[in-house]
């Protein structure tokens, strides 16, 4: 699944958002990285009175013709939970691991998302995951620009997806 | 198939686990498995060691993947290793820069271990 005419006509290789394309293929992108490393095919969340906060946010930033952040988020179980799956161990089996996992995760997203966008990958460039642990925060972005997400259903537990684009 | 020393080299442990496992379900048989976090950590183990084959990522912190190539590259103990990269930065401008480098394959992450079968044995005259 690659999307053409991304980019704005006589200019520097700048992607040129399009919210009824962008969405879905962040969707795909997300679901393909579950089944692939994880062989988990994820459902559309039904928020419940239940959902756990996310305690586990991964960051990983796009620098380039696509500028902005990447963050996926869930609950210590559900970061647990894909560890195990990615490593093919036992959930009780992982500790430490279930960071290092939420952030590559968010790579791959990343990844596998800006690789749809054709000719974006040539210019477009990742940052290391960032991790942060706890849900008692907030972030705020100095630039103007559009937001793309979904919460998807993992073992039963939400994991919001976001993709904060700026202008 | 006779034994592999391979070298695994990404700022993910969880990632270098999986690359490893990768490998055995590609059907090597692996003699000894070093891992290293970035390119200056993997070079400073091929001073002690010696490998077969080196799995690299490319986006990682203190040395990347690219360097980390060139590196290996000016080096004569080190020139003849096959390295195939393994990076979410899949780009072609990436792609045909770890080549021209010296790097001898390329697999895209997410990636099964078919994927990974069909670009590392290859390298390996497997």
């Amino acid at each position: 699944m690659t999307m053409t005419n991304t980019f704005a006509a006589n200019s520097l290789p700048r992607a040129v958002f399009n919210r009824a394309v962008w969405t879905p293929l962040l969707d795909f992108s997300v679901r393909e990285v579950f089944d692939i490393m994880l062989a988990s095919t994820l459902q559309v969340h039904e928020p419940s009175a239940n959902d756990k906060d996310g305690e586990f946010t991964a960051l990983v930033g796009l620098a380039g013709s696509l500028c902005g952040v990447l963050s996926i988020r869930c609950s210590n179980q559900a970061a647990c939970t894909m560890a195990s799956k990615m490593l093919g161990l036992s959930a009780e089996e992982v500790d430490s691991e279930s960071l290092d996992a939420l952030g590559e995760i968010a790579n791959m997203i990343a990844g596998n998302f800006k690789g749809k966008l054709s000719g974006v990958g040539n210019h477009c460039m990742l940052s290391v995951p960032t991790i942060i642990v706890g849900s008692d925060y907030a972030t705020r972005s100095t630039a103007v620009g559009n937001t793309i997400g979904a919460v998807f259903d993992f073992e039963e537990e939400p994991v919001w997806v976001t993709l904060e684009l700026h202008e | 198939m006779s034994q592999i020393r391979a070298l695994i080299v990404d700022d993910s442990s969880v990632m270098r686990k999986i690359v490893e496992r990768s490998l055995r379900q590609a059907g090597l048989d692996l003699s000894s498995v070093i891992e290293a976090g970035n390119g200056a950590d993997a070079l400073a183990l091929l001073d002690g060691n010696l490998v077969d084959l080196i799995l690299s990522d490319i986006n990682m912190p203190v040395m990347d993947g690219l360097e980390f190539v060139r590196q290996l590259q000016s080096m004569d103990k080190t020139r003849q290793i096959p390295v195939v990269m393994i990076t979410t930065e899949g780009s072609e401008s990436n792609v045909v820069q770890a080549l021209s480098l010296g790097a001898k394959g390329y697999i895209r992450k997410p990636f099964t271990p078919d994927q990974v079968k069909e670009h590392v044995l290859p390298v390996l005259g497997l």
